[in-house]
């Protein structure tokens, strides 16, 4: 095996075009896949901009009601908030383990962050269900009820995304196929999580606290 | 001046020599009827004046530069083989004749950063105070007109007066209007070019603007936003009146039929059973009448106005029985039904709706 | 060659292409050289039939009252126009250029992610196909390029044509989106030793500033085609009046992306002009750092004038004035960019090929429609211009004079590198003064028509408006171009043919594609490049220019790679694709084929991590 083929097996090693950014070092540093997921998130950034901006123009608008002071749930929502930020927390253990290279330990954190997503989703599904049930606000009732659901539901679809993203990472984790060299792909998914995170911040302030507080 | 303001304007659009056709062009808003259009047609020239000026400097420098450092005969010489073996050979000796190697010019780049900045400030200030200006309100004596655009045609609603027209906006000439602009259906964009500028009429909201027509006459308009099928379509004319034609016709407005003799009497008085009985009413409105409908034009003042169906055509008594008999026909797609009347039902109709001046 | 797989997993044991020519190659190729001829004559068709829309049109107002083409079809023509014109035609012609050129200009082998790549080539070609459908599924869209609702909306569309264009720009968009990260990170993060950013060809800039635009608009119109599609589809109440709707939410959204859109067009011809200016005045980029700062603000600004589109929605003199002031800042670089293109040209020594003359037709034309972009700028007078032929004429210098002009200049400068051949340098003479004449005939009418009052989107117009002349001149003017057009779409065909074969460096080049062979072999540089100097190349050939130790790293790249790894291809973009644009048919027509299809392509996304790299080892000595 001549020199040549010994390196290009190495690469071969991994998983995807990772294993390429990782062996070739690129000019700026940053590996490849890191530097498209942050301009990934800059631009998923202008959409929910969008969206948010959207809902605040359109959410007292409405002719006919419920409006939202009259629905908003406060304690459930901080529920679900709290689950989805410890759900960052595991994300960052595991980030943190795969840096350590122990990859068998981020399937196991990863894990914790997929229930932690899932936990959220429960929850939010539920306020779905009773805002449709107890107020009998569905996206057809008012402007309100369009864009609530629809700010929100992009918002569910991004955590099932990450959660589907993330559970390719930790079955290959479980099953050892997961290597050191991966690690820059636990750290995209991570930095993705912790975006879908930090919306879910926003839109919690946005569309929950300061429609309590009455602004 | 406005004369001279024309004739400099056409210059300036390249276009001297070719009038002709510009005369017969009611839309030329470069030649004004009122104060708003000339405001917004001196600012117009006054970008054109500089931006030609900026033409005629760049791309003469561009032509100097191009015919003094074109390739001499010399060197082109060698351009037709451009890439064989030979040129590479050339190439060695060719550096020589590199020109100067000059990669930018710190003061140039400054001068021509600053001069750009200079000439928009000419055009900046301007902009913002007319900006101010035409927003303003034109003041307590203003006549009101409530413009609201339907596909495809246009309603006018007088509200100090109680009169509602439609396609042809009749105002008094040297007096304010203040148009309060509103669409039932889309989007559409109300414009009459000698008079002024465009402003939408977007459902749910209401936009504000005025004009002010300085002389008698037609003034075109139409539509300008792209509305469905007659967009092209849905025309309109101002009609400026000396006031006291004007006050003429609002004190007619709603008086009903003009007759000359008994047999037309009988005719409209049949046609206006025919109207009021058949589908027209149910669309249409006609002051003094049992017809209250508000889909259509209100035909109160149909006999005197000088176009039908949104200025597409001339209103004679053959071109309405024309589109009523057959509304696709003259305009497909019109949302404008055939009702199917008989040939002399229509007769009568058209002579009761031609009586309504 | 060789192919080695060295583990196989479910995944990795899946059917990997082994083809290396014919029609399954070109399938699942991720050569960023072959994306960039696949973009490149797809982009023509649709350049083609966007073409043929516009003559339709041009026909059809050639006189008053005619009838040739009613109001409907004509409302569907402007529309489907716009719309191929600029995301099926004018961008992914520009996007062939990025695939093909942008690697070679910065010494790279491909770009950062070759598969991605792939996927947005058919993310276009089928959502092209999926918008272009529709004119046998029922008839497309005649609401604009803008779909503007509540006009775009069921009640006033009922038909399908807005829900295919709405989704046809959806699955185009995703692959613009993804081209637009895929390059930003290749040329961050490729470039070859040496190659630092101020030592980047401007074409390399542009196409960043590019892609940064279209990461950060193309969301926003996302949002908008979404929140349309959910009112169509779903019954949403977004966009309705009557429970409480603000319509202009809408026009922000559309024009935050669409004026961005408008550099997203111009700044890579700006880009192609600042390369051949140079290479045919024998001299540098006058002023590049200032270029490039200039591209960056232009870029910078074009966000933060999106309402100029919007003088006449009513939204007050406070709005309007900052809008127009912002707009005619963006003047400032743009005229900056205009004086150092001839600073390049001013003392140099001018050597008039056929790519050079479209580039200086860019430099004349362009300058026109930025003069009358400025003087649409101001908000009064732009109530009379506003929505009148005078727009039309504007941007069509923009896009023609523009974008068109800088393309085929690329077309005639680069196609020898890509095709291997040379283009006619005569039919390419004729092709520009024909396509000049044609266009100017066409287009400076239309100033001409809107300060005599011409609306635009109009399907007719009456006898004594004074329109007659103006229209007919351009009617004639649009057949001309059309003629151009088949010129040199008749040039490239026999050249690719029977041209001469291309030399390496057939320009006398200054930048690093014209270092290797024409046309390219796949691993493009059998040593990757050491970059000393801007114009590189210029610079090797003429050391004396040099600052620094050029002849020690020119030698030093004489040898080759004795073996070069390059990623083979794969089925899995094409599949994920497929697999949305399958399910957008069933969004419309069955909703359990638009889940099918949404499965399919989240399997294809898992085999695409999963599948390995297929990689291959290719031996330049071999081939040389």
């Amino acid at each position: 095996m001549s020199q040549a083929s010994v390196t290009a097996a190495g690469r071969l090693a991994g998983h995807g075009e990772a294993a390429h950014a990782h062996h070739h070092p690129t000019s700026l540093g940053i590996p490849n896949q890191k530097l498209a997921t942050w301009l990934f998130i800059a631009s998923e950034s202008m959409f929910f901009a969008s969206l948010i901006t959207t809902y605040m123009v359109f959410r007292y608008r409405s002719v006919v009601g419920p409006h939202p002071d009259e629905v908003v749930n406060i304690p459930l929502t901080t529920v679900s908030t709290f689950i989805l930020l410890m759900s960052s927390l595991t994300m960052a253990l595991g980030v943190s383990a795969a840096h350590r290279g122990e990859m068998r330990a981020v399937g196991k954190y990863l894990a914790l962050t997929i229930l932690g997503g899932l936990g959220f989703l429960v929850i939010q599904f539920y306020e779905w269900w009773h805002l449709a049930h107890d107020f009998g606000l569905t996206w057809r009732t008012n402007i309100f009820g369009s864009v609530f659901y629809i700010l929100t539901g992009f918002h569910k679809a991004h955590v099932i995304f990450g959660m589907l993203w993330l559970s390719v990472i930790a079955i290959s984790s479980f099953r050892g196929t997961l290597r050191k060299e991966h690690a820059v792909n636990v750290d995209v998914a991570g930095l993705y999580w912790h975006f879908v995170d930090v919306v879910w911040i926003v839109i919690f302030t946005l569309v929950f606290l300061l429609t309590e507080a009455g602004v | 001046m406005r004369h001279f303001q024309r004739i400099v304007g056409l210059a300036a659009m390249g276009v001297a020599g070719v009038a002709l056709p510009v005369m017969a062009a009611p839309q030329y808003w470069l030649d004004p009827a009122g104060p708003v259009a000339a405001m917004q047609g001196q600012l117009f020239l006054l970008t054109l004046y500089i931006m030609l000026g900026i033409f005629v400097t760049v791309s003469g420098i561009l032509v100097y530069t191009l015919v003094r450092f074109r390739e001499r005969a010399k060197a082109s010489a060698r351009t037709g083989e451009a890439g064989t073996a030979a040129r590479r050979e050339t190439a060695a000796a060719a550096e020589d004749e590199l020109p100067p190697q000059i990669e930018g010019n710190h003061k140039l780049e400054i001068i021509w950063t600053l001069i750009p900045f200079v000439l928009l400030l000419i055009i900046a200030i301007p902009t913002v105070r007319l900006s101010f200006a035409l927003a303003a309100d034109p003041g307590p004596d203003a006549l009101e007109v409530r413009v609201v655009g339907h596909q495809w045609w246009w309603e006018f609603e007088y509200p100090q007066l109680g009169i509602v027209t439609g396609n042809e906006m009749r105002i008094p000439v040297g007096r304010p209007i203040r148009l309060i602009i509103e669409s039932a259906d889309v989007i559409h964009k109300f414009w009459v070019p000698k008079l002024a500028g465009k402003m939408d009429a977007i459902p749910g909201r209401t936009n504000q603007m005025w004009l002010q027509a300085d002389e008698p006459g037609i003034y075109y308009g139409q539509c300008a936003e792209m509305c469905g099928t007659h967009h092209a379509n849905m025309r309109l004319r101002v009609v400026a009146l000396p006031q006291a034609e004007f006050d003429a016709w609002v004190a007619n407005w709603g008086r009903g039929p003009v007759v000359e003799d008994e047999a037309q009497l009988a005719a409209v008085e049949r046609g206006r059973m025919v109207f009021e009985t058949r589908a027209c009413y149910a669309c249409h409105a006609i002051e003094g009448t049992a017809a209250r409908g508000t889909a259509g034009p209100n035909l109160t003042d149909i006999g005197s106005r000088t176009t039908l169906a949104a200025g597409i055509l001339e209103n004679t008594p053959e071109n309405l029985a024309r589109w009523i008999s057959d509304p696709q026909s003259v305009k497909p797609g019109s949302l404008m039904p055939r009702v199917g009347l008989s040939p002399d039902e229509l007769r009568d109709v058209v002579a009761y709706l031609s009586s309504l001046r | 060659m060789a192919t080695i797989t060295v583990e196989r997993s479910f995944w990795q044991a899946l059917p990997k292409p082994k083809a290396e020519s014919g029609f399954w190659s070109w399938v699942t190729t991720v050569d960023h050289k072959r994306i960039g001829i696949l973009y490149f004559w797809t982009s023509i068709v649709f350049f083609l039939i966007g073409g043929v829309e516009a003559l339709l049109m041009r026909l059809q107002l050639a006189g008053p009252n005619q009838t040739i083409i009613g109001p409907d079809l004509f409302n569907q023509l402007f529309t489907m126009h716009a719309t191929t014109m600029i995301f099926l035609a004018i961008m992914p012609l520009t996007a062939s250029f990025f695939n093909y050129f942008i690697p070679l200009l910065i010494g790279a082998r491909d770009v950062a992610f070759p598969k991605l790549n792939a996927f947005s080539y058919w993310m276009f070609l089928l959502g092209g196909i999926f918008l272009n459908s529709s004119w046998f599924l029922g008839g497309p869209s005649d609401a604009g390029w803008f779909g503007y609702p509540n006009y775009s909306l069921k009640e006033y569309n009922p038909g399908l044509g807005v829900d295919f264009w709405i989704i046809g720009l959806l699955l185009t968009g995703i692959g613009t989106l993804v081209s637009g990260f895929n390059f930003i990170v290749t040329i961050l993060n490729m470039r070859a030793p040496g190659m630092s950013l101020m030592r980047l060809p401007m074409f390399a800039w542009t196409t960043m500033v590019t892609s940064f635009l279209i990461v950060f608009s193309f969301p926003v119109i996302t949002v908008a085609l979404l929140l349309s599609l959910f009112d169509r589809l779903f019954g949403t109440l977004l966009f309705d009046i009557f429970a409480g709707s603000d319509l202009t939410v809408y026009h922000h959204l559309f024009w935050v992306f669409g004026h961005p859109e408008v550099y997203i067009i111009v700044l890579p011809a700006m880009g192609i002009v600042s390369e051949i200016l140079p290479v045919f005045s024998r001299k540098p980029l006058f002023g590049y750092s200032v270029m490039v700062f200039s591209t960056m603000l232009i870029g910078f600004v074009g966000f933060g004038v999106w309402s100029h589109h919007l003088f006449t929605v009513g939204m007050g003199p406070v709005v309007n004035t900052v809008f127009a002031l912002a707009t005619m800042i963006i003047a400032v670089p743009t005229g900056i960019k205009m004086f150092n293109w001839i600073g390049t040209l001013y003392g140099g020594r001018i050597r008039f090929t056929a790519a050079m003359m479209y580039a200086l037709g860019f430099l004349a034309l362009f300058l026109i429609g930025g003069l009358t972009g400025v003087m649409l700028s101001a908000a009064p007078s732009n109530a009379q211009i506003h929505h009148t032929y005078f727009v039309v004429g504007h941007f069509h210098y923009v896009m023609i004079g523009g974008a068109l002009f800088s393309l085929i200049a690329a077309i005639h400068y680069w196609g020898p590198k890509m095709f291997g051949r040379m283009l006619d340098e005569r039919l390419g003479k004729i092709g520009f003064w024909t396509l000049f004449v044609g266009f100017n005939m066409t287009f400076f009418p239309m100033n001409i028509l809107g300060v005599l009052g011409m609306p635009r989107r109009i399907y007719t117009y009456a006898a004594g408006m004074g329109f007659e002349t103006w229209n007919a001149i351009s009617t004639v003017g649009a057949l001309i171009m059309g003629l151009s057009i088949l010129i040199t779409l008749y040039n490239l065909l026999t050249s690719l043919r029977r041209g001469e074969p291309a030399p390496a460096d057939p320009w006398d080049g200054r930048t690093l594609e014209w270092t290797i062979p024409s046309p390219v072999p796949e691993y493009n540089f059998a040593r990757i490049p050491h970059v000393s100097s801007r114009d590189e190349l210029w610079v090797r050939k003429h050391p004396q220019l040099a600052h620094g130790a050029v002849a020690e790293t020119a030698a030093a790249e004489e040898a080759p790679e004795e073996a070069i790894v390059m990623p083979g291809g794969s089925y899995m973009p094409l599949l994920v694709a497929l697999g949305l644009f399958v399910g957008s048919y069933g969004l419309l027509y069955y909703m359990p084929v638009f889940w099918g299809g949404i499965a399919v392509s989240l399997l294809g996304l898992v085999g695409w991590a999963l599948e390995g790299d297929n990689l291959r080892i290719v031996r330049p000595g071999g081939s040389h």
